[in-house]
C-alpha cells in the first residue's frame, strides 16, 4: 500500500546569481511501515527532497514543480492552511541540527505541547500527560521533571530525542528525518536509529532517511534512493544496493567505503570520488556523472539516460549498468 | 536554515582564506550596484561632497549681508531666499555642507585611526593591557555623547576644532569594540597561526593579515558614523556649543531660523532637509555596503 | 544568575568611581579660577585666599577630590554660584521633568518601534515593509532638533492645535501638562523608534530563518505562532538597542528641552554653560553619569533574565 507518491518533482532556487537547480526530476513511493533512505553527497539534493515533501523551503523565490500525494491525496494543491493541518500531523520532520532545531526560549514541554494542542482538542493537562508519555516513548529517563528543561540543558542527543518526541506526537503516517544522527555522537546514533525501528514496527510509520552514511542504510532501510546532482540514478532494496549496485555512481560510493566496514554494519562517511559534483546551476540533457564516470561513453552526453529496470524493483539511469568492474 | 546547495569547491571563498581577492571586491562592487536605493544613497553621498567642495567655489558670499533683502522667500535672485540678515541661503547651505563634511570625515578619521589601532592591539595581546584598556573604555561609555561634548565644549570652549574632537573621541569606543572583535576572531583563524609559525612579527601580522580582513566592517562603521557626525556637529552647532557665527553651518542655521518660524518658515525647511538627505544619503549607502559586503545578512 | 549581577554591579561601581575622578578633573579644568568665580570679579587677593581655605581649594588636588565626593554621597554637591541654593535641590526639582519626557518617549518609541519593526518583517517584501522601512530610514536621517522645528511649525503656528512651549507642572495641571509634553515627546521618541524598528526589523528576519522556526513550522503551527516563536528571542535586541540608545536619548532630551523650552535637567546644562555656574555643570553631569550606568546595568539584567540561559545558568553549558 502506498502512503507517499512523490512525481516528477522539481525544486528551483530563484539566487541573485541566477537559477539553482537542487531537485531535477525525482520520482518515488513510499509504501506503509516502509524505511527509505534517500542516500548521497552533500549539495546533491536529497535534503531539498525531503523539505519540499511537507513543503518547508521557506524561501519566497523556490520553484517546485511535479505532485506529491499522500493516500492519493494531492497534497501540492493544498493552500497554506490546508497544509498546516497536514504538518506534524499526518507528516513531520525530524532535522539535521538537534542543538539548533529547539526554541532556546521555551521549554521543551512546552515544545512538544505545541503540536499535539495544535492538532488534537486535549487540555493543557491531558497534553502534558501525553508530552510524559512521548518523551518516554524516546527514551528520555525522569520525563516528568525534563518536561521543565531548556533545550540548552540538554545533550545533543537528548535533544535528538526531544525532537523525535515532537515529530511523533500525533502519531504521523510519514515521518522524514534530515541526517538524524550526523550531528550525534556515534554511540548516541545507535539508539536514535532504534527508536525509527521500534516507530515503524509498533506504529507502522513510513520513514524517509536523508542520510550520507551507507553504514545507516545497511542498519535500517528497506529501500534506497542513490541521488546524483538533483536525481535518483539508482533505486532497489537495501540488499541490492550493496549486493548488486548498478549505475557507477552507486559503486564508486561503494568502493569509497571498505568493504569491512559495510559488513560489519559500521558507519563511515562517504569519501569523494574523483572529480566535482557539476554545479546545479545548468539542467543539461546529458548524464551529468559522465564526466567522472569510467564507463562513459559518447552516447551518454547526447541524451540523459532514465531510470529502468535492470532487475525486480531495482531501477538505474544509466547506459552501462552492471554489477563488474567493466561493462 | 534552507540550504541552497552549495556549488562546487568553496574553500578559495573568503571565510577562511586570507584577504578579499580583487574578483571578490568585484562581486562585492556589482552587488552593491544592483540595489537602486545603495546607488541612490551613493548619489546622495557624491551630491553632497560636490557642494561642499564645489559649492563655496562658485556661490555668493555667504557672510554678505544686505539689509535691503531681509528675510525675502525662495526667488530667482535667492533660490532659497535670504535670511535675517539678508544673506544668500544657498551659499549658507553650501558653506554649511563643507562644515558638515570637515566634521563628519575628520572626525571619523580621529576614531578610526586611534580606535583601530588601539582596537587591534588590545584584541591581538589580550591580557592584562586589555582588562585596564576595557575598563578605560568602560569609562569612555560612562558619557552620553552630548554631556561629554558639552562638557568639553565648557572646557575647551565652543569651535569647529573642538567640536570635531568631541566627535572623533566619543566615537573612539565604538571603534574599538569592533576592532577588538575583529582581532580576536582573525588572531584564531589558519591563515594567521600560519604566519605566526612562518615567524611574522606582530606588527605584520596585525597591518598585513587583521587590518585587511576586517576592513570590510571597518568601511561599514565608517558610514555610520560620518552621519551621526554630521547630525552630532549639527546638534552641537545648534546648542551654540558648536561652530560660532558668523560661520555657517546647518545647526546654527536652524537656530536662528526657530526665532523667524513664522515669517519664515523656509529657513528651517532647507537647512533640516540638507542634513536629512546627507545622513540618508550616508545611511543608504552603509545599508548598501553592508549587504554587498555580507550577503548573508539579508537571507 | 546571582553572579552575573554581582559582577555586572562591581564593575559598575568601578566605572562609576572612575567616571567621577573624570568629572572631577574636569571641573577643575573649566576656564576661570573657582575661588574668583565665587568671590566676584572684583575681589580683592585676601578674599581670594579666604575662600580657597574655606572651600578647601588650597588642598592637594586628591582630597579636594574626596571631600567632593564624600559629600556627594551624603547628597551635598555644593551651591549653585548664581543664587546659592542647593545644586542637589535644584536637580531634584529639575529631574523629574526630564524622566517624564524620556519614559514617554521610550513609550512612544518602543511601541511604533516594535510594531513597525514586527510588521516590515512579518510582510517582508510587500508596500507595507517599504513603508515602515522608509520610515525607519528617514525617522533615522532626520535629527531630532530640525524635527522638533517642524513639529512646532505645523502643530503650534500652522494649525494651533498644541502649544510650541510654555511647560506646566503635572500636579498644577495634568491635561496641560500632557499637551505639552505630547510634541517634545513624539519627536523624541520617533528618532528612537526608527532606531529599534530597524533593528526588530533585523533581529526578527534573523530569527525567522532560524532552524526552531522551521521546526515549529514543520508542527503545522500558523504563521502567527512561527513569528511568536521568533519574536520571544528577538526580545533581547530589542533590550540591547533601547539600552545603547539611552545615550542618544539623553542628548535628544537635551536638545528637545531646548527647542520646546522645558525647564528640565538637559536645559539646566546647557544654561549652566553659558552662564558659567559650574558647580550645577558638574552636579549635573555627575548625575547624568551615575544615572546612565544605573540604567545600563539594569538593562544588563533584563537582558540576562530574557535569556534563559543566563537566567539559569550555574550549571550545564
Amino acid at each position: 500500500m502506498r502512503v507517499l507518491d512523490v512525481s516528477h518533482l522539481r525544486v528551483e532556487f530563484g539566487t541573485e546569481d541566477g537559477r539553482i537547480f537542487a531537485v531535477k526530476d525525482v520520482s518515488f513511493t513510499l509504501g506503509r511501515g516502509e524505511i527509505l533512505a534517500l542516500v548521497g553527497e552533500s549539495g546533491c539534493g536529497k535534503s531539498t527532497v525531503a523539505m519540499s515533501i511537507p513543503r518547508l523551503l521557506g524561501d519566497s523565490n523556490v520553484t517546485i514543480g511535479g505532485s506529491v500525494r499522500l493516500n492519493g491525496a494531492d497534497l501540492s494543491s493544498l493552500n497554506e492552511k490546508e497544509m498546516q493541518a497536514v504538518r506534524g500531523k499526518d507528516i513531520s520532520v525530524v532535522f539535521q541540527e538537534p542543538m539548533t532545531s529547539l526554541n532556546p526560549a521555551y521549554t521543551i514541554g512546552n515544545q512538544i505541547a505545541e503540536v499535539i494542542r495544535q492538532h488534537q482538542k486535549l487540555s493543557r493537562q491531558a497534553a502534558k500527560a501525553r508530552a510524559i508519555e512521548l518523551l518516554e516513548l524516546v527514551g528520555i529517563p525522569d520525563a516528568a521533571r525534563r518536561l521543565g528543561a531548556f533545550p540548552h540543558e540538554l545533550s545533543g542527543g537528548m535533544r535528538q530525542r526531544v525532537m523525535i518526541a515532537i515529530a511523533v506526537a500525533c502519531d504521523p503516517q510519514v515521518l522524514i528525518a534530515d541526517e538524524p544522527t550526523t550531528a550525534l555522537d556515534v554511540t548516541i546514533q545507535a539508539g536514535i536509529l532504534d527508536i525509527f525501528r521500534r516507530l515503524r514496527d509498533t506504529l507502522g510509520t513510513s520513514i524517509i532517511l536523508i542520510t550520507h552514511d551507507l553504514g545507516v542504510v545497511a542498519d535500517i532501510a528497506d529501500r534506497v534512493a542513490i541521488m546524483y546532482a538533483g536525481r535518483i540514478v539508482e533505486l532497489c532494496s537495501a540488499q541490492d544496493v550493496f549486493s548488486l549496485p548498478s549505475h557507477p555512481y552507486t559503486r564508486g560510493l561503494l568502493g569509497a567505503l571498505p568493504a569491512r566496514a559495510v559488513m560489519q554494519g559500521g558507519r563511515r562517511r562517504l569519501t569523494d570520488i574523483p572529480g566535482f559534483v557539476p554545479p546545479p546551476t545548468t539542467d543539461p540533457d546529458e548524464c551529468q556523472f559522465a564526466p567522472r564516470c569510467p564507463r562513459a561513453t559518447a552516447e551518454c552526453i547526447i541524451r540523459r539516460p532514465a531510470l529502468e529496470l535492470v532487475a525486480a524493483e531495482h531501477e538505474v539511469a544509466c547506459y552501462h549498468p552492471g554489477p563488474g568492474d567493466t561493462p | 536554515m534552507t540550504s541552497v546547495p552549495k556549488t562546487t569547491n568553496l574553500s578559495t571563498f573568503g571565510a577562511t582564506g586570507s584577504r578579499k581577492s580583487q574578483a571578490q571586491w568585484r562581486r562585492v562592487m556589482r552587488r552593491f550596484l544592483k540595489r537602486p536605493l545603495a546607488v541612490i544613497g551613493l548619489v546622495l553621498v557624491v551630491a553632497f561632497i560636490l557642494v561642499a567642495v564645489f559649492g563655496p567655489l562658485l556661490l555668493p558670499d555667504p557672510n554678505k549681508q544686505d539689509f535691503a533683502t531681509l528675510l525675502q522667500p525662495p526667488s530667482l535672485a535667492h533660490l532659497l531666499g535670504t535670511d535675517d540678515l539678508g544673506r544668500d541661503v544657498l551659499s549658507r547651505i553650501a558653506s554649511g555642507a563643507r562644515v558638515s563634511l570637515l566634521a563628519g570625515v575628520l572626525s571619523t578619521t580621529i576614531a578610526m585611526v586611534i580606535g583601530i589601532t588601539l582596537g587591534l592591539i588590545t584584541g591581538f595581546y589580550r591580557g592584562w593591557f586589555d582588562v585596564v584598556f576595557m575598563r578605560i573604555i568602560d569609562v569612555m561609555l560612562a558619557f552620553p555623547f552630548l554631556i561629554f561634548a558639552v562638557g568639553l565644549a565648557a572646557i575647551l570652549g565652543a569651535s569647529l576644532t573642538n567640536v570635531i574632537i568631541a566627535l572623533g573621541v566619543s566615537q573612539i569606543p565604538e571603534v574599538v569594540r569592533i576592532a577588538r572583535g575583529e582581532a580576536m576572531a582573525i588572531r584564531e583563524q589558519e591563515f594567521v597561526s600560519g604566519a605566526v609559525a612562518d615567524g611574522a612579527r606582530d606588527f605584520t601580522i596585525m597591518a598585513r593579515y587583521i587590518a585587511p580582513n576586517a576592513a570590510s566592517a571597518f568601511i561599514v562603521q565608517a558610514t555610520v558614523a560620518i552621519p551621526g557626525a554630521i547630525i552630532g556637529e549639527a546638534t552641537l552647532s545648534f546648542l551654540g556649543l558648536g561652530v560660532q557665527p558668523p560661520m555657517a553651518s546647518w545647526g546654527i542655521m536652524l537656530t536662528s531660523a526657530q526665532q523667524f518660524l513664522a515669517q519664515a518658515p523656509y529657513l528651517a525647511l532647507f537647512p533640516g532637509i540638507a542634513i536629512a538627505l546627507t545622513t540618508l544619503g550616508f545611511n543608504l549607502l552603509g545599508d548598501g555596503l553592508r549587504d554587498a559586503l555580507d550577503p548573508k545578512e539579508k537571507r | 544568575m546571582t553572579r552575573f549581577i554581582l559582577q555586572r554591579v562591581i564593575t559598575s561601581v568601578i566605572t562609576l568611581f572612575l567616571a567621577s575622578i573624570v568629572v572631577f578633573i574636569g571641573a577643575r579644568m573649566l576656564p576661570g579660577d573657582p575661588a574668583q568665580v565665587l568671590a566676584g570679579e572684583s575681589a580683592d587677593p585676601a578674599l581670594l585666599e579666604a575662600i580657597r581655605e574655606q572651600f578647601g581649594l588650597n588642598q592637594p588636588i586628591w582630597v579636594q577630590y574626596f571631600t567632593y565626593i564624600g559629600q556627594a554621597l551624603t547628597g551635598n554637591l555644593g551651591v549653585s554660584t548664581r543664587d546659592n541654593i542647593p545644586v542637589a535641590e535644584i536637580l531634584l526639582q529639575r529631574l523629574p521633568i526630564t524622566l517624564e519626557l524620556a519614559g514617554l518617549a521610550i513609550l512612544i518609541g518602543l511601541v511604533i518601534g516594535i510594531t513597525a519593526g514586527v510588521v516590515s518583517a512579518v510582510k517582508r517584501g510587500t508596500f507595507v515593509d517599504y513603508v515602515a522601512t522608509g520610515f525607519g530610514l528617514v525617522g533615522l536621517s532626520v535629527p531630532s532638533f530640525w524635527l522638533g522645528l517642524l513639529a512646532i511649525l505645523l502643530f503650534a503656528i500652522t494649525w494651533q492645535v498644541l502649544p510650541a512651549s510654555g511647560f506646566v507642572g503635572f500636579a498644577e495641571d495634568p491635561i496641560g501638562n500632557l499637551r505639552g509634553m505630547i510634541l517634545p515627546a513624539t519627536v523624541l521618541g520617533i528618532g528612537l523608534s526608527a532606531v529599534l524598528m530597524r533593528q526588530t526589523r533585523a533581529a526578527l528576519l534573523g530569527q525567522l530563518s532560524a532552524d526552531y522556526v522551521r521546526t515549529a513550522r514543520s508542527k503545522g503551527v500558523t504563521r502567527g505562532r512561527e513569528v511568536s516563536h521568533a519574536l520571544r528571542n528577538s526580545l533581547t535586541t530589542v533590550v540591547t538597542v533601547l539600552g545603547l540608545q539611552l545615550g542618544a536619548l539623553i542628548g535628544g532630551a537635551i536638545v528637545t528641552e531646548q527647542i520646546f523650552v522645558i525647564p528640565g535637567f538637559g536645559k539646566l546644562i546647557i544654561d549652566a554653560v553659558a552662564a558659567r555656574n559650574y558647580p550645577i555643570l558638574q552636579g549635573a553631569v555627575l548625575v547624568a553619569v551615575t544615572g546612565y550606568v544605573l540604567v545600563n546595568l539594569l538593562v544588563d539584567v533584563a537582558y540576562a533574565y530574557l535569556n534563559p540561559r543566563m537566567r539559569l545558568s550555574g550549571g550545564s553549558e
